[in-house]
């Protein structure tokens, strides 16, 4: 039996195979019907202790969708945090006034700390540099949806490799789908060993590249990320590397008819704007499938669908 | 002429702890871990000794201590091959390794300074890893970073 009933959602890790599974069919559930308003006896708080456009809205929109009401602040500077109140307090306190905590707070961990305090199940929206399920949640929904399923896919991941939690996510769930990971980054933004070490534990492989175009003809997927200036050390390095990594018509002439590429927002000039009009284009719709992700989840922890 | 010394000869204790097998590099760190240099008591230590295991060796004799499982566990962390021995009445009652445990809490910090646990009143919590190497490690419960030993500092 699989139950998500009044469990929190910190890590993708907490979620066995199966467990991921059935919250993309119930996702699936979403996408064919997104209007049930099974919520309406429900009020969820959303607590965004750090400004965020795609999740915050996404998440509000998948609870308005489902008929429910949302409390909550945009920053934490609209909060009690900025009375000096800690993390604890404002989770007990609005555990009070609501049935499930969706919360995003810039520091590591907190999300994991907020489910060991709170009476009412968290859903993490992102903990700093951690962890966000749900966006890897609905990385899976868009794979196992443009690809048929999510078994033996061989997967670009692009850019920074090093930093961004979303890969790391990505390629700790995708170790259990037997995936294969081309990894293509700057020497100094590579995956970190201990990201690594996942595949290597579920006995899977990697390879590493320099090029972006030697994995073109490969992929399934092809995930690209931002490559942010501030994370190089050496601003020459950001220089040399800053437009190795851009994805345009031409490049993607090799790639497979079936491929599909992902992003997880904000891009910035990693995808020419030429390449939104390709039908292997798909991030747009990707942010999409991250409502009904959403409303799966929370009717899930809720009790609502199983 | 007299026989040259090899050895220093250091006095028996009567009742206490005898930590041995220290790596050489970390004897000062145990010293100071323990916070031996606030004892009454006597105290003896050397480093840089001989050892067939370590190569070099630190070893610590303390008259009248005996330590808590927290405080082995401490041990542990910095001198994982160290070994215990509980002296009464200059008799050897008790030899033992230290044993790392599965999960150390409360005593040391996390190395990650935008964990909840150095920003908020949140007690650290470890797992006990092993990397790709073999090599032990802790991972943050929280902010799920790992940390290698020597970056370990107490709380």
């Amino acid at each position: 039996m699989i139950h998500l009933k009044n469990r929190s959602l910190v890590s993708i890790t907490d979620y066995s195979k199966e467990e991921i599974l059935k919250v993309l069919d119930i996702a699936e559930g979403f996408e064919k019907d997104q209007r049930q308003k099974i919520l309406t006896n429900h009020v969820i708080a959303s607590l965004f202790f750090e400004p965020s456009t795609r999740t915050r809205l996404s998440f509000e929109s998948a609870v308005q969708y489902l008929g429910g009401s949302i409390i909550g602040f945009a920053s934490a500077g609209t909060s009690s945090v900025k009375k000096g109140e800690s993390l604890k307090d404002t989770i007990l306190t609005v555990s009070n006034y609501s049935d499930l905590i969706v919360m995003r707070n810039p520091l590591d961990g907190s999300a994991r700390f907020a489910s060991e305090v709170s009476p009412v199940p968290i859903i993490n929206a992102g903990d700093g540099a951690n962890q966000h399920p749900t966006q890897c949640l609905l990385d899976l929904y868009s794979i196992r949806k443009t690809q048929g399923t999510l078994e033996n896919i061989h997967i670009a991941l692009v850019g920074d490799l090093k930093y961004g939690r979303t890969v790391h996510s990505l390629v700790q769930a995708l170790s259990l789908f037997n995936a294969t990971f081309h990894l293509v980054s700057p020497e100094s933004l590579k995956l970190p060993s201990g990201v690594k070490k996942w595949i290597k534990d579920a006995g899977l492989e990697y390879y590493q590249y320099t090029e972006l175009s030697d994995v073109i003809p490969v992929a399934d997927i092809i995930y690209m990320t931002r490559i942010q200036g501030e994370r190089f050390p050496d601003p020459m390095e950001y220089e040399k590397v800053k437009n190795s990594y851009i994805l345009n018509n031409d490049i993607l002439e090799k790639s497979k008819e079936t491929m599909r590429i992902l992003h997880p927002l904000p891009r910035v000039n990693e995808i020419s704007e030429e390449v939104d009009d390709n039908p292997k284009a798909y991030y747009f719709q990707q942010a999409k499938n991250g409502v009904y992700v959403r409303q799966a989840l929370i009717a899930a922890i809720l009790g609502l669908k199983d | 002429m007299k026989d040259k010394r090899t050895e220093l000869k250091v006095s028996a204790i009567r009742s206490g702890t005898v930590i041995d097998h220290i790596p050489a590099e970390n004897t000062f760190r145990v010293f100071a871990m323990l916070n031996l240099e606030n004892s009454t008591d006597h105290v003896y230590f050397g480093t840089n000794l001989e050892s067939k295991k370590l190569g070099k060796k630190g070893i610590i004799k303390i008259s009248n201590i005996f330590f808590k499982p927290e405080e082995i566990s401490k041990i542990a962390l910095v001198a994982p091959h160290a070994t215990l021995i509980e002296i009464r009445d200059y008799e050897i009652v008790k030899k033992e390794q230290v044993l790392l445990p599965e999960e150390i809490q409360k005593i040391v910090k996390c190395v990650n300074p935008k964990c909840v646990t150095n920003n908020q009143n949140v007690p650290t919590y470890f797992k006990v890893i092993s990397d790709h190497h073999g090599k032990m490690k802790l991972a943050c419960r929280y902010c799920e970073k790992t940390m290698s030993m020597e970056d370990i500092e107490f709380v």
